[in-house]
């Protein structure tokens, strides 16, 4: 029996009933509407909340010093034994999934070339700083290991700043001064624009962490020499985060002698956790969302379901004539299970025309983000058909399992 | 010996109907052969319908054998009969049951639809039964747009058209009148010719007569078995 010419009965009958048809399909086409809108939605925040992990990295970690309160806040940093060069060496020297570290540290100071200045954060930072923070060198180059060990008076400005100082002109080559101290520019950033906070991140200049320490900062304490302020590693792509987030946190216990059971004086957090955690509400609307349009594809098929018993009901005697000349009990299961998807993926048609251009409506009038794309449009074509399967069965069920003689004597 | 078609042996239908047991046949034993033309005639409710069904494998005997063309139907499972129905039975009704808001061909066309055997091409098939039962100018009319007579003929295309071994036909011309009935006669005679096996209940005299055997029901028995025409040559 050719599932074309299944398809093509299943037609006619639908056509027979036209209004009905359309009414029951009705159910279907405002829950495939609504399943598409609300999956746009929740896989556009979601994508929106993947983008801001991507910008920072998802396979970078931070070590700070103090111990972390809920909401991720920390206690005064200063309070707490700072991070130093030593800790650095013995993190690279103990973890091989490490592929890069560095040392931050930062303070805010005006920045001088010839008439011009502008206060901006200076940041001392090691030279695998550009690659863990997923920076740029636009011109120029970054600092040598040496550079960064020994002190160099060199600096790689941010777009915000050679904008401020240079006003368009290339800074490569220029000299500048902070806290009286000469630098000379030998790299560019490019420009990262506004971070998920909503501040601008092209304000910046980075200079070797040990010429911050010694010239700039103010902070070279002399019971801590070697001080690094944060320290941000990114661990191997085929390592694991989170793992590597609790080795590293057993280390540094080690490291700082802290007694068993006693709190952490530092942390080491993880900033796509962080930033999921703080869209959790967001995501969770957008399952209840989803929810909520999963209710009307069921109701729909419920719908689906009444109207096929009234119709094997309503064509008991044409039945019985299928299985006077010879149709198996399969045939006439197939004949009404056709007759249902076809019924819900017609719907499901519509329906996604009505869900995409709501999605398309919403985008573009509102700010809510919204992800339209092809997979959403198969998973509801897919629903649709499961719908179609499953609240078709039964009535299918009890048309296949009719005996033929009572069929074709059916009033 | 004649080639035996249907064989039935102390064959019994009950019916239970609240409480108490109808019994529709009683220990019918019968043997019909190929290319045999049989009516069945008997009072109202004598068992003849349910006898047809039984032949077709629309229902199951309660009791006996029943054996059509070597097989046993009281033990088959259901897409055995399903396939027994489709190319050794063609049924023919009172009521026609022509689908509705289908065209003649298309009708004629259904029992190819889920046909299993190989054949030649599903429209050609039933443009030559619409042809034999003189219709060919017919075939894209819907069941509404034809005479009770031309439906009863597309029917009679529809049980040609697997080329069954016998045509079961349950009061065909109940619904005709005496002219068409009688063309309806001359067209299962041809079909007999032609070497189809044919049954049919009657209450009218003219169509057994037409026959070359004739059986007479009574409360699920029979009680008469005659032979008739016997001269006809088959
Ligand atoms: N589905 C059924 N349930 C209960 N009883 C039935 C059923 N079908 C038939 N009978 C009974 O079986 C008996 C035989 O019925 P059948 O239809 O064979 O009669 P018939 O000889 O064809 O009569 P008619 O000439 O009126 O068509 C009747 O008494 C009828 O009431
Ligand atoms: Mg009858």
């Amino acid at each position: 029996m050719g599932l074309w010419k299944t398809i093509n009965i299943a037609l006619i009958a639908l056509k027979v009933n036209a209004l009905r048809s359309f009414l029951t399909m009705l159910g279907i086409i405002i829950g495939i509407a609504s399943v598409i809108v609300m999956v746009s939605v929740s896989s556009g925040s979601k994508q929106e909340i993947e983008r801001a992990i991507d910008q920072l990295g998802s396979n970078m970690l931070s070590i700070r010093p103090g111990a972390s309160v809920s909401g991720g806040r920390h206690s005064a940093a200063g309070s707490a034994t700072p991070l130093t060069e030593k800790d650095i060496t013995k993190l690279k020297h103990r973890f091989d999934f490490l592929e890069g570290v560095s040392g931050s540290l930062s303070t805010t100071a005006p920045v001088i070339y010839g008439n011009s200045n502008w206060t901006t954060s200076i940041r001392g930072v090691h030279t695998d700083y550009i690659d863990v923070r997923q920076w740029v060198i636009d011109e120029g180059r970054n600092f040598s290991e040496r550079e960064t060990r020994s002190g160099g008076k060199v600096a790689l400005l941010g777009q915000d700043l050679i904008e401020k100082l240079f006003g368009g002109e290339t800074p490569l080559g220029a000299r500048i001064r902070i806290k009286n101290v000469p630098f000379t520019v030998i790299g560019t950033l490019q420009a990262k624009g506004e971070s998920s906070f909503g501040r601008s991140q092209d304000d910046v200049i980075f200079i070797p962490i040990s010429t911050a320490r010694m010239r700039v900062s103010g902070r070279n304490d002399r019971s801590v020499p070697d001080m690094v302020g944060n320290i941000y590693l990114t661990v191997s792509l085929d390592s694991n985060i989170q793992i590597a987030q609790q080795e590293l946190t057993e280390f540094m216990r080690e490291l700082r002698k802290i007694a068993p059971g006693a709190q952490d004086d530092f942390s080491v957090r993880n900033f796509s956790e962080f930033i999921r955690a703080r869209n959790e509400t967001s995501s969770t609307l957008g399952l209840l969302l989803a929810a909520t349009a999963a209710i009307a594809l069921l109701v729909g098929g419920i719908g689906i379901m009444n109207i096929m018993l009234v119709s094997v009901t309503e064509r008991t005697r044409e039945i019985g004539l299928r299985l006077a000349v010879g149709a198996r009990r399969n045939d006439i299961l197939m004949q009404f299970l056709v007759e249902a998807v076809t019924l819900c993926l017609i719907g499901s048609f519509f329906g996604v025309a009505i869900g995409v251009s709501t999605g398309e409506l919403i985008r573009q009038t509102s700010e809510i983000p919204v992800l339209l794309n092809v997979p959403i449009i198969f998973v509801a074509i897919a629903s649709a058909t499961f719908v179609g399967i499953f609240f078709g069965f039964y009535p299918a069920q009890k048309a296949s399992q009719m005996n033929p003689i009572d069929a074709l004597r059916y009033e | 010996m004649k080639n035996v078609l249907i064989e039935c042996q102390s064959v019994c239908k009950d019916y239970a109907m609240g409480g108490e047991v109808i019994h529709a046949l009683s220990n019918v034993s019968l043997t019909i052969c190929k290319g045999e033309y049989v009516a069945i005639m008997g009072p109202s409710g004598s068992g003849k319908s349910t006898l047809m069904n039984l032949i077709g494998a629309l229902d199951v005997p309660t009791r006996g054998d029943l054996v059509v063309d070597g097989l046993n139907l009281s033990i088959q499972a259901p897409d055995t009969l399903a396939e027994f129905r489709n190319h050794m039975v063609g049924f023919v009704f009172q009521q026609f049951n022509l689908l509705p808001r289908t065209s003649a061909l298309e009708n004629v066309k259904l029992p190819l639809f889920y046909s299993r055997k190989p054949g030649g091409d599903a429209d050609d098939q039933a443009k030559a039964c619409l042809q034999r039962v003189g219709l060919a100018d017919r075939m894209h009319h819907d069941p509404t747009q034809l005479s009770g007579g031309q439906q009863q003929r597309v029917a009679i295309a529809r049980a040609l058209v697997n080329q069954p071994s016998v045509i079961l036909a349950d009061e065909p011309t109940g619904a005709l009148d005496s002219k068409t009935s009688l063309e309806l006669l001359d067209l299962f005679q041809e079909l007999n010719q032609s070497g189809i096996t044919i049954i049919v209940v009657t209450h009218d005299q003219e169509v057994a007569d037409k026959s070359r055997r004739n059986l007479v029901f009574r409360d699920g028995r029979i009680v008469t078995d005659t032979v008739i025409n016997a001269d006809r040559a088959v």
